[in-house]
């Protein structure tokens, strides 16, 4: 018997939605970053399952890009947090509020 | 029961409770272990699916190179306590919860009223075959030689900028 594609599916609906909670409730910057890393590796089970069930490799090759953007976000996002840190000591993102009008 | 469902029962439990013991620890370090933890499991059930350069490539880069980077981060930045989700005001916390379900619910929701296990059946030959570096590497410097070049040069405009932005001063 093989695992019914619905299981992989609701598992990487649930990390994407645990993602969601996280980006929502947690004001760390550096913690609300992990989540967004957390979601875009449920959209990257999605599209290792069905690029295995349907035997196209295509969906292995877009996560290879996935993760090199990932990489690039990572990088330039954590830049952005540590430039923010050295002008205001903090990384609460409730006290980053400079575009707010 | 098949190894098969054993090992996926085992990653898929060990993904969903580390990525919820993510989000809910207070502590960030605490925070990227867990989250190191499902990389590492997800890593698993690439393995399951047969997608061997992807769950290779999900140890070395993610659980390795960009994890370690958060925590050299942490590290560096020390940052202070944080309000918890049950200290925020009730209209947010009504709002996460009523949002966050909306999306769960849609999404499973999609998910069984298309039911593409119907459809689609994993033939095990085929699968084993498309994962195998020979093949991705066969495809990525043939049909995907273009994008693959747009990402080096999106990773080296990624390594300037880094650069300038966490520059002391900007002259």
């Amino acid at each position: 018997m093989q695992i019914p594609i619905e299981y992989y599916l609701i598992l990487s609906a649930f990390m994407f939605t645990v993602g969601i909670v996280g980006v929502l409730t947690r004001r760390n910057a550096i913690v609300v970053f992990m989540c967004i890393e957390l979601m875009l590796n449920s959209a990257n089970l999605t599209l290792i399952t069905y690029s295995s069930y349907l035997g196209d490799v295509a969906g292995q090759l877009f996560v290879f890009f996935v993760m090199s953007v990932a990489a690039a976000e990572a990088a330039v996002g954590l830049a952005i947090i540590i430039a923010i840190y050295r002008n205001k000591l903090t990384v609460n993102i409730d006290e980053i509020n400079i575009l707010k009008w | 029961m098949t190894l098969e469902i054993v090992l996926f029962i085992l990653f898929a439990s060990i993904c969903a409770v580390s990525a919820v013991l993510m989000i809910t620890r207070p502590n960030p370090v605490l925070s990227a272990l867990f989250l190191v933890l499902n990389f590492c499991s997800l890593a698993g059930l690439y393995l399951i699916l047969n997608a061997q350069f992807i769950a290779v490539a999900q140890i070395i880069v993610y659980a390795g190179a960009i994890m370690v980077f958060f925590l050299f981060v942490i590290m560096l930045l020390n940052p202070e306590k944080e309000k918890r989700f049950f200290e925020h005001n009730t209209k947010i916390r009504i709002f996460i919860v009523a949002i966050v379900a909306l999306i769960l619910v849609q999404i499973v929701y999609i998910i069984f009223l298309s039911s593409p296990s119907e459809v689609i059946t994993r033939e095990a030959a085929r699968s084993v075959e498309t994962g195998t570096v020979e093949n991705i590497g066969r495809e990525m410097f043939t049909n995907y030689v273009l994008p693959f070049e747009a990402a080096g040069y999106l990773l080296l405009a990624a390594t300037i900028g880094a650069l300038v932005i966490a520059k002391k001063k900007f002259e």
